[in-house]
């Protein structure tokens, strides 16, 4: 389940009252047979993009069309994206890691899935599973060879690990060929992998082909 | 088919909250709740109307001043109700489960699953370590 446990204990973790009752009820359903946990991720997966990654999106695009916001966004995440009313429940602290032809990002929660939600929305199935989380850090350019990301080799990757307190937001390269595009149409480049660094931004002729299907 | 259920579910809840396309979740828990809701209307545990007759009732009970945020909450309170009321978990049982949970939880070290069974670990380290 995702980040519902905080991390700020020394000793142990607490889950939330709404957490333990839906753990709760879950465990067992399973156990009783009437749910399978693999048949709740699915139904969960079909939503997971519904919450949001467009709200990272519009970040990114205006991040990228806008100087002075991008200024405000690389100096204090958490209030840029307010600005715009994507503020989170818990108070989490964000932080936009920038890619750049020397350093790519890529975000992980070892811990859970701790993940932005006011601006991704849930997690993805891939990001909270353990092979993620573990190999994210012990090899991120297989993973990324996995997502089908080939970065060059003077690429650095650079892995960023999420906690309930912070929480990271990859800002990935503007593609090129799209000076002069509205906030609208380039957000419509930026895709939820992009923004957890397990993907690119679409180029244009990608973007137009994925709309022609 | 998960669609069919969630169109039928978003036609007949109206309060729903949702995009164009479909629910949308605050949190991952709301998208737990929700998609065992909607398993276990498929196995025939209960009839839609019967669910939004429940869930009807939490909300209403939770007064004309609830805000949107707190749908999922009143979501599990019913999902909570239907079980039990239609024998499929007693209260008792997830009071217990719940319990054995938190205890989980708090037995779990940092970097780690919480899993069932690490209450049980514990308590049986603590009853190997003499009193002081």
């Amino acid at each position: 389940m995702a980040h519902d446990h905080s991390h700020d204990h020394d000793e142990g973790s607490a889950l939330s009252d709404t957490a333990l009752r839906v753990r709760a009820l879950e465990s067992l359903l399973v156990e009783k047979g009437y749910v399978e946990p693999e048949a709740l991720d699915a139904l969960i997966d079909i939503y997971e993009h519904k919450v949001g990654p467009r709200n990272g999106a519009a970040v990114v695009a205006k991040a990228w069309s806008d100087p002075d916001y991008y200024a405000r966004l690389m100096d204090d995440a958490t209030a840029a994206i307010a600005e715009l009313d994507f503020t989170g429940r818990q108070g989490e602290h964000m932080v936009v890691v920038e890619n750049t032809p020397d350093t790519h990002n890529m975000v992980v929660c070892t811990l859970c899935s701790c993940y932005p939600w006011p601006v991704l929305g849930l997690p993805p199935v891939w990001y909270k599973s353990p092979p993620y989380r573990s190999r994210a850090v012990s090899d991120p350019r297989g993973v990324l060879a996995d997502f089908g990301v080939s970065l060059p080799d003077g690429t650095a990757v650079r892995v960023w690990d999420s906690t309930a307190e912070v929480r990271y937001l990859v800002l990935p390269m503007r593609p090129d060929g799209t000076e002069g595009w509205s906030e609208e149409d380039l957000a419509a480049l930026v895709t939820r992998d992009a923004m957890i660094g397990t993907g690119l931004s679409l180029t244009p002729d990608q973007a137009a082909a994925a709309a022609a299907e | 088919m998960p669609n069919d259920t969630s169109d039928q579910l978003g036609r007949q809840i109206a309060s729903l909250p949702r995009d164009e396309d479909g629910p949308v979740f605050r949190e991952p828990w709301e998208a737990q709740a929700f998609a065992m809701t909607v398993k276990l209307h498929e196995r025939g545990l209960f009839t839609w109307n019967e669910w939004a007759e429940t869930l009807g009732a939490e909300i209403a009970a939770a007064g004309p001043d609830d805000t949107a945020e707190n749908y999922y909450l009143r979501w599990l309170a019913a999902l909570e109700t239907l079980v039990a009321a239609k024998g499929t978990l007693a209260a008792a049982e997830i009071a217990e489960r719940k319990d054995a949970w938190d205890r989980a939880a708090r037995a779990t070290p940092h970097g780690e699953p919480i899993e069932l069974g690490r209450e049980l670990r514990a308590d049986a380290l603590k009853q190997d370590q003499p009193h002081g």
